[in-house]
């Protein structure tokens, strides 16, 4: 299945879904609001989403952007799932109910971005030691540790 | 080697001297012929470590080389990769279980001095002498084969060379580092006292 067939597959069974979803660089694309995430992901999966491969974040500033990638083996097709989250207090829902595979993801993106997955069953960190101070994958994290790359020409 | 150290320290003044250092011949000897290596791999290094020595055909047994994964019953530890800071609690859990005599090797430039990750990282360690006492180095990312046998050769050449009285022991008290300080400080402690 290709890129324009998985629009029109979403489209026929999700009309609501469909303004949504955009191609970037490519890739299919579903720009959702965070309060819609899970619903959304919940519709992905009916529609053969089945592996969620991977969660990630981006620091964009005043927002975090939750990025998960989504590949369905049925169709053979892969697409990304968005939202933007603010950066105070940063949460969203966990999507562990629907693809347990987001257990230790969710995880390591609350290790290194510091944000919060309401209903995740063990939220603690990962990759750092448990008494580690900071998310160091913000853009603006401070360690006294970090030597800068000093500058040549 | 409670007893070792006894003999030593009452040997080691007036004419038991001549004794001591047959006795440190004898003792040197056999530990230069047996070393056994615990490997301590964590990163690309640790698979060239598997292929430079414990495993391979160039067989180290020959030299007395045998890779041990128990550190209760191992002399040298061979640090081979990048140590991070969540690591570096086990790696002195597993150095202070070998028993004494015991050495360190360090091998490649993570160990070294944090190679590739010196600069702009927060996680890793920047050279496990930071915290360890290190007898020989290995530089290279990876380093060759040939590296890591002459390294063996090399901690060979250094026990050869060591007394087995109380004093020159590789015994230092390891402290890790608290929440706020960023290494851990290596004293060496007092003389007989076991770390
Ligand atoms: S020194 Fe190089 S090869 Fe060895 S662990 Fe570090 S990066 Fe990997």
């Amino acid at each position: 299945m290709n890129i324009d067939e998985l629009r029109d597959h979403l489209c026929g069974q999700y009309p609501d879904l469909c303004p949504l979803f955009s191609i970037e660089f490519g890739d299919g694309t579903l720009q959702v609001e965070c309060r819609g995430l899970y619903d959304a992901a919940a519709d992905l999966k009916s529609l053969g989403f089945d592996m969620l491969g991977m969660v990630t974040a981006v620091d964009r500033g005043e927002h975090f952007e939750m990025v998960y990638r989504l590949t369905s083996r049925e169709m053979s097709v892969g697409m990304f799932l968005k939202c933007l989250v603010p950066r105070d207090k940063p949460h969203t829902r966990s999507l562990y109910d629907l693809w347990p595979a987001a257990l230790w993801q969710e995880r390591e993106v609350y290790d290194l971005f510091g944000i919060e997955f309401d209903g995740h069953p063990d939220l603690r960190r990962i990759m750092l030691p448990e008494d580690w101070v900071g998310h160091p994958l913000r853009k603006d994290y401070q360690d006294e540790r970090i030597i800068k790359r000093p500058d040549y020409i | 080697m409670a007893i070792v150290d006894r003999v030593g320290s009452a040997l080691e003044h007036g004419p038991g001297r001549v004794v001591l250092s047959s006795l440190d011949a004898l003792f040197d000897w056999a530990r230069s012929h047996s070393q056994w290596v615990m490997p301590m791999g964590t990163a690309c290094c640790a698979m060239e470590m598997i292929a430079s020595f414990p495993f391979t055909k160039f067989d180290s047994d020959r030299h007395g080389v045998i890779p041990q994964a128990d550190p209760r019953h191992a002399d040298v530890m061979v640090v081979a990769g990048t140590i991070t800071r969540k690591m570096q609690p086990a790696v002195i859990r597993l150095y202070e279980q070998m028993p004494d005599p015991k050495w360190v090797i360090a091998m490649g430039n993570c160990t070294v001095s944090g190679g590739i990750f010196y600069y702009d990282t927060y996680s890793v360690v920047r050279g496990v002498d930071e915290f360890l006492p290190v007898d020989v180095y290995i530089a290279g990312c990876p380093p060759r084969p040939e590296a890591v046998q002459d390294a063996l050769m090399q901690l060979r050449e250094k026990i050869r060379q060591e007394s087995i009285g109380p004093n020159t022991r590789h015994v230092r008290k390891l402290t890790l580092p608290g929440p706020g300080e960023s290494r851990a400080s290596v004293e060496p402690s007092e003389p007989g006292e076991v770390g």
